[in-house]
């Protein structure tokens, strides 16, 4: 496919290849719980895109709903949560309305997944490499050996040490680090154009935890895979992001390249987490922490579900509610940068 | 390994020991034999002289020492009632008892796994519903009415199958099999699946809760994210993750069927252990009471070691233990 649409165009990065469609393009998602006292909406009008070769932070308080984000984009959102509004195009193809079976075949081939614990992702009973090799024979035409040979590959390409030798292991004989770059080789096995990373840092040892992002915008870069990158730890977005997404209680709050996020943050909010950062301490004006937590599912406020923390609050905050617009560098939903009052 | 054989062996000793105990026990306090064994009529030299071949008049502590060397050697002296070898006349007991447990475990097996999974994957279908209900019969109905309620049925109504017996033998060596002639497999299907019956609901609840344990965690959510098909999640990654606590309670429950055919040999008068120590009880048959405890106890003791095995062999993290 030779066409380029203008949003290729804008991506000059991605001027070499030809492939027009981001890795991930979320319109609009909505996410609902139906509980026995009124439905849950858990995502709120979540529009974000991968591009390929990029890698996607998106942060926020526990409870934001980056998980919930990340499982709907894979299909994997437990019944009764289900996707209530919005579309999900994984590499230009529609992926919300698939079916289970159709589904199977998109995860792991089209989009793959590294989930924070590495101890427990990987089945205790088979061998690292019976798992690597179901998995690409699952989505290639390779023979047994020939899956064996990729497997082999796999392991050298993320860093494993001696492969011959550990792919006859099992993941109990593996360190959390090693296990880890063991999940990463599985996600990678057939090449997907998409991985969803849900912190795959937070379990690990802070010196490890380098190691695995470096490797991860290693791989990104090579592969021109794109990846979504969840955390709560904006300084594993600034070593390894290259936009981020911030969200509260369900929505977007801010996005935009991850220097003026860090640096030149638009929304209260952003700039309360940035201020959470102690590498980042040295800025004057950092001092100012988030008092409160976020609002509960059941019990989100009126308007800006950030005007109860909101140092900035005024009374159109509590009553109406803000949409994502234009703000400095970056893209904030504040009333603050709508221009009328708050 | 060794150090694990060690432990084992001394664990396996000392349980034997405590059981050969109690079946001492009940050897001496139980009753005379002497006058258990002798009609009324018997003069004293009569009973001195029994008493001693019996070795009654020792002291306690040799009696126990003599009965434990004894046993060690397959030796539990002589029946009571009919003066032959305790341990010849088990022998010739226990392959019916054997084959009885062994069909009964396989019955609760091929049917309790499937059952399990299909009722933890398909949650709130009618037939699962219908699973779980009637595993519900199962387990409160006694082994006996479930024996007779079987006999009325397939033997007296249907006359499909014998009520009660082995049918024919065929000896192999010293043991003989019901298995390999028609009329012995049609005898074993009543009592097996009496006796299976409740076996089969164990297996089905214990799976069960096993499977909805393990499709949580989070490996399978992953696997899921590898995009493997839901059959495979189930029925390779799921279901092996499962069969540890089955392999435990299957081995253990092999011991406690050998107990429960008690009541099933009775009810179909099945020519095995059960039945001779139930006749033995009838009669204070005292040897043959306590040759069964001993020999129940070291099949429960050789389960045990069987299961630590297996479990080594179904799960890597155990195999490499001493390194
Ligand atoms: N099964 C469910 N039923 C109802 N609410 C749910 C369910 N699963 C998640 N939620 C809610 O959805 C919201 C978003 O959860 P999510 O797991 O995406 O948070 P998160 O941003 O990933 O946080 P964390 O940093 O703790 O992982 C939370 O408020 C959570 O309570
Ligand atoms: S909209 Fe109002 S409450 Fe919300 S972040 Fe902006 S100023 Fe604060
Ligand atoms: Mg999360």
């Amino acid at each position: 496919m030779m066409l380029h649409s203008p949003t290729v165009l804008e991506a000059a990065e991605s001027a070499a290849d030809p492939s027009p469609a981001p890795a991930l393009e979320v319109s609009n998602l909505t996410v609902e719980f139906p509980t026995r006292r009124g439905v849950l909406t858990a995502i709120d009008d979540v529009s974000l895109r991968v591009e390929p070769g990029e890698i996607l932070g998106v942060v926020g308080e526990s409870g934001a709903g980056k998980s919930i984000t990340g499982l709907a984009v894979l299909g994997l959102l437990e019944a009764p949560g289900r996707i209530a509004g919005g579309e999900i195009h994984v590499s230009g193809r529609r992926v919300d309305t698939l079916t289970e079976e159709e589904l199977t075949k998109v995860r792991g081939r089209e989009m793959g997944a590294i989930f924070q614990d590495p101890l427990t992702a990987l089945n205790p009973l088979f061998s690292v490499g019976a798992q690597l090799v179901e998995t690409i024979r699952l989505h290639t035409d390779l023979s047994r050996e020939a899956a064996r040979d990729r497997a082999l590959h796999l392991l050298r390409e993320v860093g494993i040490p001696a492969p011959e030798e550990r792919l006859r292991q099992y993941p109990h004989q593996f360190s959390g680090g090693m296990r880890q770059r063991v999940v990463i080789a599985l996600a990678l096995a057939a090449e997907p154009e998409l991985i969803i990373a849900d912190e795959p840092t937070t379990a690990l040892d802070v010196s490890i935890q380098a190691q695995i992002t470096t490797l991860l915008r290693r791989l990104c870069k090579d592969h021109r895979t794109g990846i979504m990158l969840v955390t709560h730890d904006m300084g594993v977005i600034a070593e390894t992001a290259d936009r981020v997404v911030v969200m509260y209680a369900g929505r977007m709050v801010e996005m935009g390249r991850v220097e003026d996020v860090i640096h030149n943050a638009q929304h209260p909010y952003t700039k309360g987490l940035m201020s959470a950062i102690p590498s980042l301490h040295d800025r004057v004006d950092t001092l100012t922490q988030i008092d409160g937590s976020m609002p509960r599912l059941n019990s989100r406020p009126s308007g800006c579900a950030f005007n109860p923390r909101c140092p900035m609050a005024g009374p159109r905050c509590r009553r109406d509610r803000p949409n994502l617009v234009d703000a400095g560098p970056n893209r904030a939903a504040c009333f603050l940068h709508e221009g009328g009052t708050q | 390994m060794l150090a694990f054989l060690i432990k084992r062996s001394a664990n396996a000793i000392f349980v034997m020991l405590s059981v050969s105990f109690i079946a001492f026990m009940i050897f001496r306090f139980v009753g005379d034999p002497v006058e258990l064994m002798l009609n009324e009529q018997a003069t004293q030299e009569q009973r001195d002289e029994l008493r001693n071949r019996l070795g009654l008049d020792e002291p306690f502590i040799v009696q126990f020492g003599t009965f434990v060397s004894n046993a060690a050697q397959g030796d539990f002296g002589i029946s009571f009632r009919n003066q032959q070898d305790v341990l010849g006349m088990i022998a010739e007991r226990f392959p019916a008892t054997f084959e009885l447990v062994i069909v009964a475990t396989l019955i609760s097996l091929v049917a309790g796994i499937p059952m399990g999974v299909i009722t933890a994957i398909r949650r709130q279908t009618w037939y699962a519903e219908a699973m779980q209900f009637t595993s519900i019969i199962g387990v409160s109905l006694p082994s006996f009415v479930v024996g007779i309620g079987l006999i009325l049925i397939f033997s007296v109504w249907l006359g499909w199958m014998p009520a009660f017996g082995r049918g024919e033998t065929v000896d192999i060596g010293w043991w003989s099999t019901g298995l390999l002639t028609h009329s012995g497999r049609m005898s074993i299907i009543l009592p097996a699946l009496s006796l299976s019956l409740f076996q089969i609901t164990l297996v089905m609840r214990l799976v069960r809760a096993e499977m909805l344990e393990v499709l949580r965690s989070d490996f399978i959510k992953f696997a899921r994210a590898r995009g493997i098909p839901a059959r495979a999640i189930h029925f390779r990654h799921a279901l092996r993750n499962c069969l540890m606590p089955v392999v435990t309670m299957t081995a253990m429950q092999i011991g406690g069927l050998i107990a429960f055919a008690l009541v099933t040999e009775t009810v179909f008068q099945w020519p095995g252990m059960g039945l001779l120590f139930i006749q033995a009880v009838t009669f204070v048959d005292v040897p043959i009471m306590a040759a069964y405890l001993c020999i129940v106890a070291l099949i429960f003791v050789l389960l045990n070691t069987l299961v630590d095995i297996t479990y080594a062999m179904i799960d890597p993290r155990l195999r490499g233990a001493e390194k």
